[in-house]
């Protein structure tokens, strides 16, 4: 077995794994992430496999089953080197003609290449695709050319000489001021300077510290910490390690959701293979620094990502925040110094160490330096994971890389920053993205989640959905949080149903500002986000609800009617036969009409009626005419009259 | 230990270092309306009722007194309109579960509360935690925790500690603010140990 015992035989070692590789062999990358495992992509990886061996390639061509390159919404995503070519949406029936084809005989297969859908040229590399061209992918790029399960491939494209490099050629001061330098911000969501924190451990007159891992992430349809844990453990391995040199601790922890089994295996097998190289625990690399990890899973509390929570939880009790009058840095984990940063934070150490404060400041804003990971989710034509600078419009993000809205809808908002955050509406969406310019908007960075919504949303119905939610996932600690939440749930979900009163926007804002003032955590100080950005911004929905008992985007359900329009209509039975509830009354030449009384909304007429009748119609805030006397419901068609 | 000079409503205090600033607020004879707060316990911050205006290095800030550590030329407000507000919503949030509470009616006098405010969930407690947390930290038995979390938290006894320490204890019962405690604890008695609770009767 290889233990490295110095940063020397790192860098040889390093090199017998690049010069055993032979560029030109074939290299078949398909993404084992968790999105393309759920579009089939372990059946593509067992086909590849069986096809080599059926072709007897097995010697000529290799495979990997790779981390997540972010283009979900196209998976299972397949790159072909040494050309990098990259195919899209592979099902395992079209890998004996990528194999004949593309290995064999060096050609493209048209098909599964991607196609953009304004020009209708077809893209054959990854750069050359809408979705990627438009990113600055510095951190998530190395995720397609690694296997997640092999340390050695993670050393072949220079992994761990950031650490090597801090050990020979850096003290501990120094990589501090470097981080300190690259003005990197937190990436979990709050954006403190990640270098000042740093500095408040080491300061710390305590002995005893530690550095820990935020993997917690709970906001619905974010999933950029689980894309790098996956796909690329060791870059953030690396940067604890480095985190942990720069403030004198030697133990950390990897706080990881339970719900990412994928990302418990990936990084759990990432610390024993850099425990087998010497790259943790005694005297790593022969620099005389020790430092021990330990992956910890949590119970599925999203307050846990919370830090003071997730340190209470490590501690082995109630997952519940505690006052932080004394930042955790100076008093975390059992009362010790530690330094707490989420997944990506960490993830950009070792790139700052390698390429320096500089090249890191080439990147962002003002106040916001580098390049940030959304998951863009919703209601988006590429949804899947895109790493941008800071500082990118929002229309950048959802137009260029997004490929806009799908279904030739109209864009409404979209909210960020997870639960706590905000919903930006369509007059902002030059808006630059970065921690500050967000807050402003009235939302927030937070983790980087990004949930596009179109003009079928009702906003209203969106801050009861997020409020709920935290009813749900508070602690139950403080009062005002939850109290508050639990009252605030009652009204929206009141306002949704028709229920709404003249007055309750302003208890709502009572009750905002007393969680903001008056919460302990900040769960709790963020809570109302959902509610005060969409009140912002589309206070007209709001009114239109509590004032004319209508939703203007045709989405609640309790507010909403479905009618056949009689003149439209064309008895064609589609809907009468799909009707769940028997409520479409009608026959064979006889004009449908919805039975109000046992119409239960569910939309399966609407859905189902042909685009060129659009007969079926959604009411709100009016009457629903009165059905056309049954006599007058018998159609006679032009064409029988012939 | 050195002493910490700071202010609260106009008044001058003295107080020791790691003081929290209720215990400071208390020694100077100055009243801060509390719930969750209980000499005997570690500091809780759950009630918010004890929230305060702080003054530091000329920005002014929100607290809860009972965890907020004193320091040096603090400047302190007990009641403010903003206070005031805040402790109004939080009563009337505490009166939907329990508007028979006497304490919080007394408060609610104060601050002009309204118990009609929100719709009643009588639920009775308000999660203060001081029977949690003195049968934790003080009897050291466990024999009563929260379950569950966000709006459905709430306190349980646990029927097998409960039957063996509680019948001869009951010393949480007074702390409760709303009287709910003792109640909670005859319906457990009576559901998960009616031998237990038949023989207390026989014996009464």
């Amino acid at each position: 077995m290889v233990r490295l015992n110095s940063p020397e035989e790192l860098e040889k070692f390093r090199q017998e794994i690049v010069s055993k590789k032979d560029t030109n062999k074939p290299c078949i990358s398909i993404c084992a992430g968790t999105g393309c495992l759920a579009s089939g992509a372990s059946e593509v990886i067992a086909a590849f496999k069986a096809e080599i061996k059926k072709q007897g390639l097995k010697t000529d061509v290799d495979t990997k089953g790779t981390g997540c390159p972010g283009f979900c919404e196209r998976g299972p995503v397949v790159v072909i080197y040494p050309e990098e070519i990259c195919y899209l949406g592979v099902t395992s029936e079209d890998v004996p003609e990528i194999i004949s084809q593309t290995i064999k005989e060096k050609k493209v297969v048209d098909r599964l290449l991607y196609v953009d859908p304004t020009t209708g040229e077809k893209a054959i590399h990854e750069y050359d695709i809408s979705f990627y061209k438009n990113q600055e992918r510095n951190v998530i790029c190395n995720n397609i050319k690694i296997d997640p399960k092999n340390i050695d491939d993670y050393l072949a494209i220079g992994g761990y000489s950031a650490l090597a490099k801090a050990f020979s050629r850096m003290t501990d001061e120094e990589v501090l001021s470097e981080v300190k330098k690259s003005n990197l911000r937190g990436r979990g969501g709050g954006g403190f300077p990640t270098g000042r924190k740093w500095e408040g451990s080491r300061n710390a007159p305590e002995k005893i510290k530690y550095v820990i891992v935020n993997a917690d992430e709970g906001d619905p349809g974010a999933f950029m910490d689980r894309g790098l844990l996956e796909g690329n453990p060791h870059s953030i391995l690396e940067g604890l390690i480095i985190g942990a040199y720069a403030i004198g601790s030697h133990e950390g922890y990897i706080y990881v959701r339970q719900e990412y089994p994928l990302a418990v295996e990936n990084i759990t097998l990432a610390i024993k293979q850099a425990d087998e190289y010497g790259l943790l625990g005694k005297n790593i690399l022969g620099s005389g620094f020790d430092f021990k990890v330990i992956v910890h899973q949590g119970a599925g509390a999203f307050v846990c990502g919370e830090s003071t929570a997730l340190m209470t939880a490590l501690e082995g009790r109630v997952g519940e925040p505690r006052p932080k009058y004394i930042h955790s840095n100076i008093s975390g984990l059992w009362n010790k110094p530690t330094v707490l940063n989420n997944v990506e934070t960490w993830a950009n150490v070792p790139l700052i160490i390698n390429k320096g404060a500089d090249w890191f400041n080439k990147f962002g804003t003002e106040g916001s330096k580098g390049t940030k990971i959304f998951s863009l989710v919703g209601k988006i034509t590429n949804t899947g994971l895109v790493e941008v600078p800071m500082g990118i419009t929002l229309k950048d993000i959802i137009y260029k890389i997004g490929g806009g809205i799908p279904g030739g809808k109209k864009f409404k908002a979209v909210q960020t920053g997870g639960p706590s955050g905000g919903c930006i509406p369509e007059e902002l969406l030059d808006l630059e993205v970065d921690f500050d310019e967000l807050t402003k908007a009235g939302s927030m960075m937070g983790s980087g989640g990004m949930i596009v919504m179109d003009e079928d949303t009702c906003m209203v119905d969106v801050a009861r959905y997020f409020i709920h939610f935290l009813t749900d996932e508070s602690c139950g600690k403080c009062l005002p949080c939850r109290e508050g939440l639990r009252q605030m749930d009652k009204i929206l979900t009141n306002i949704t149903k028709g229920k709404g009163k003249e007055g309750n926007i302003e208890l709502l804002e009572e009750l905002s500002k007393t969680a903001i003032e008056a919460s302990l955590c900040a769960l709790g100080k963020t809570a109302p986000n959902p509610f005060l950005s969409t009140l912002r911004y589309f206070r007209d929905e709001y009114e239109a609800h509590i004032r004319e008992k209508r939703c203007p985007a045709l989405s609640c359900k309790e507010l909403i009617s479905y009618y056949i329009d009689p003149d439209k209509c064309r008895a064609c039975m589609i809907c009468l036969k799909k009707c769940p509830a028997g409520a479409i009354d009608g026959g064979k030449n006889k004009i449908h009409v919805v039975d109000q009384e046992k119409c239960t909304k569910c939309g399966t007429c609407f859905e189902v009626c042909p685009s060129r009748f659009g007969a079926v119609k959604k009411i709100s805030g009016e009457p629903v005419p009165s059905p056309i006397p049954e006599e007058e419901r018998i159609m006679i068609r032009k064409s029988k009259e012939k | 230990m050195s002493e910490i000079h700071l202010q609260i409503d106009g008044k001058k205090v003295e107080a020791k270092e790691g003081m929290t600033v209720l215990e400071a607020a208390q020694s100077a004879d100055i009243f801060i309306p509390t719930l969750c707060h209980h000499e005997k316990l570690e500091p809780f911050g759950a009630c918010r009722i004890c929230t305060v205006e702080v003054e530091v290095r000329g920005r002014t800030k929100l607290v809860v007194s009972c965890v907020y550590p004193v320091e040096e030329n603090l400047v302190v407000r007990t009641r403010s309109e903003k206070i005031d507000r805040i402790r109004k919503t939080l009563l009337e949030l505490m009166l939907a579960h329990a508007p028979d509470s006497e304490q919080l009616q007394d408060l609610a006098g104060e601050y002009g509360a309204d118990k009609d405010r929100f719709e009643k969930e009588a639920s009775f407690c308000i999660h203060c935690g001081l029977c949690v947390r003195y049968c934790a930290e003080v009897k050291k038995k466990n024999a009563v925790g929260f379950v569950d979390r966000g709006i459905r938290k709430e306190i349980s006894f646990i029927p097998e500690i409960a039957s063996k320490e509680c019948n001869s204890c009951k010393e949480c019962f007074s702390l409760c603010p709303t009287s709910y405690l003792q109640a909670a604890f005859v319906l457990t008695e009576a559901l998960a140990f009616p031998r237990a609770s038949s023989q207390t009767a026989l014996k009464k």
